[in-house]
């Protein structure tokens, strides 16, 4: 860090510093005493603007574990939704979550990889290449409900596939692909280049290269970011419900073509349903919901972490 | 024994360069993908709603009859929201960003950064139901005339979801700024905090400025949170307390209802989300714009 061998404030001592010298004439008066304690009180504010976050996040898990926890069974995992708040579960919404997410990561990774590994390793530095650069921060940046209205008019009316499965994972692809390409770029680009010399020196050609040295040596980092992605679009309620535009769904897809819906989506009905019962099975779901998030951010760091360790030996 | 086929190995290697600029083409062809549906879908509405009075019109009520199309209560409901949740995150994320670039041992910053950022991976349903459930029943304790749905919970839950972003960025351009600035401020006998405040802070002010925009910027397009927590009525309002409707929850909401494909209410929604994509995406350009900026300046 760069602050911390900074030197320290100059000690407190001198004429200069007594409080109310306000000095005579043209004399430099460095008022030292007032500047310390003023320092002292900007740090705790500083520290307090630290905190707010943490306690807001600390508050906020505390309140959903309080409330969920009593509803957390086996059935809740295991039943379909139901009028009735003792026998509801979110079984429909959990295969629904899973569904969506083996397909876009079957869509979206070969996509996001193939275009990092033009960007990076094919591309020459021309407008083209930069236009996709830009292009692809840009997409970044587009707010989720945006993708649902895209994938609403192109994926389940132009090209007719309904409210289905296929079509939400098409448009959770297309969100997710932005993350992809990039979390892929750093790790290919983290390829030392003596790989790619040792290889061609052998004779292979480019995409021998890319496909038996570079790939194989990113691939850690490039499934971290593939995790990352997935567990954005694990959470993401917005653009699904512009697609499936169902919040209760009593049977579990079997088929990309079916119906569904996800887990954000089941929360979000039980949160806007009034009665108490609800709203704890809402807490529920939640808590749900984050174990899996907590579960596939552990998998990226343990991936990541190891990885580390490999490239320093 | 060693054998080579340099011409099929010659003529995949040119294959497979086409196929992968076809994956990154496919990028560019999700932004005219979006430019495209959203104009042609909005294309109907605008030739029923004159664009004029759909950007000034002060009455939205797409389906009540009489039916207005003003989208000027939506626009305020998403300002009014964004602008609380920038009350909160704009000082807070820059405080942050200053203690752990200029105040924070390494140790402490290497744990509190994480923990910082876990709050943008946090889902956004799970902050409309923290806001709705908690935040606003402990504000009503001391505000008893504030409604079960209101802008003010909406906002101040939003403010902690983007502090990561303002804390993140900034504190990034903060320690982007050379040391030797601050070794000349303390040579002039600066303490920390004038040196943090008086040189550090304005040396990184455009990453600084384009953190903020990023931020708001996303607070205008989150949907879940405004949806859950700050209600359901087009309000033109600036008072905290009451309930209103964001662009995005006005989208999720009728993508809900049973507006008929093509009918002119449901046409609405691609009208809508045609100029909430055009205000995030002049913001991130500028956000860019002003990140590329400070980058030229330092590097």
């Amino acid at each position: 860090m760069i602050a911390n061998n900074a030197p320290n404030n100059p000690p407190n001592s001198g004429p200069g510093a007594a409080p109310g010298n306000t000095g005579r004439g043209g004399e430099f008066d460095p008022r030292l005493r007032f500047r310390q304690r003023m320092g002292a009180v900007i740090f705790f504010v500083l520290l307090a603007a630290v905190m707010v976050g943490i306690v807001g996040l600390g508050i906020l898990l505390v309140q959903v574990v309080i409330q969920g926890a009593p509803w957390l069974s086996w059935h809740f995992v295991s039943d379909f939704p139901s009028r009735h708040p003792e026998q509801a579960g979110l079984r429909s919404a959990l295969f629904g979550t899973i569904w969506i997410m083996g397909l876009t990561a079957l869509i979206a990774v070969p996509i996001g990889v193939g275009a990092a590994v033009y960007l990076e390793e094919y591309a020459s530095k021309n407008k083209l290449t930069s236009i996709i650069e830009i292009n692809i921060s840009n997409l970044a940046g587009v707010p989720s409900i945006v993708y649902g209205l895209l994938g609403l008019a192109l994926f389940v009316q132009w090209m007719a596939m309904g409210r289905s499965l296929l079509a939400g994972a098409m448009t959770m692809t297309l969100l997710v692909l932005p993350i992809v390409i990039l979390a892929s770029r750093e790790a290919i680009r983290a390829v030392p280049d003596s790989y790619r010399q040792a290889a061609y020196a052998m004779g292979s050609t480019q995409w021998q290269v890319e496909r038996l040295v570079v790939l194989p040596a990113a691939l850690p980092g490039i499934l971290t970011g593939v995790i990352l992605a997935l567990s954005r679009a694990v959470g993401e309620a917005a653009p699904m419900i512009a697609i499936s535009a169902l919040v209760f769904l009593t049977f579990s897809p079997t088929d990309p073509l079916d119906r569904f819906t996800v887990m954000p989506i089941q929360i979000f009905n039980w949160v806007s349903r009034p009665q108490d019962d609800f709203r704890g099975l809402a807490a529920a779901g939640i808590i749900v919901l984050l174990l899996i998030l907590l579960s596939m951010n552990s998998v990226a760091i343990y991936v990541r972490n190891r990885y580390q360790t490999r490239s320093e030996e | 024994m060693f054998k080579r086929n340099r011409d099929t190995d010659d003529v995949a290697g040119k294959a497979v360069k086409w196929v992968l600029l076809f994956c990154a083409l496919l990028s560019v062809a999700t932004t005219m993908g979006i430019v495209i549906t959203l104009l042609v879908q909005a294309w109907g509405f605008f030739f029923e709603v004159n664009p004029w009075e759909f950007i000034t019109g002060t009455r939205w009520s797409p389906i009540l009859k009489p039916t207005s199309f003003g989208v000027l209560p939506l626009v305020g409901g998403t300002l009014l929201v964004s602008l609380i949740a920038a009350a909160l995150a704009l000082p807070v994320g820059l405080g942050a960003a200053i203690f752990l670039s200029e105040y924070a041992h390494d140790r402490v910053r290497r744990v509190v950064k994480p923990v910082l950022e876990v709050l943008a991976g946090v889902p956004t349903v799970v902050y409309g139901y923290f806001a709705l459930t908690f935040v606003t029943p402990q504000i009503q304790k001391a505000m008893p005339d504030l409604l079960v749905f209101n802008a003010l919970s909406a906002g101040l839950v939003m403010g902690i979801m983007i502090i990561p972003m303002v804390s993140s960025l900034s504190e990034d351009a903060m320690v982007a700024v050379p040391r030797s600035l601050r070794n000349g401020a303390y040579a002039l006998g600066a303490t920390r905090f004038e040196v943090s405040l008086k040189v550090v802070v304005p040396a990184a002010l455009s990453g600084i400025v384009a953190s903020f925009i990023l931020a708001i910027s996303r607070a205008i397009g989150e949907t879940m949170l405004v949806t859950i927590a700050a209600g359901a009525t087009p309000n033109l309002t600036i008072n905290p307390v009451e309930s209103i409707q964001t662009m995005t929850a006005y989208i999720v909401q009728l993508s809900l209802g049973e507006a008929a494909h093509g009918s002119i209410e449901f046409n609405t929604i691609f009208a809508v989300g045609l100029l909430l994509f055009v205000i995030t995406l002049g913001m991130n350009l500028l956000g860019h714009w002003a990140v590329r900026r400070w980058r030229q300046k330092y590097e």
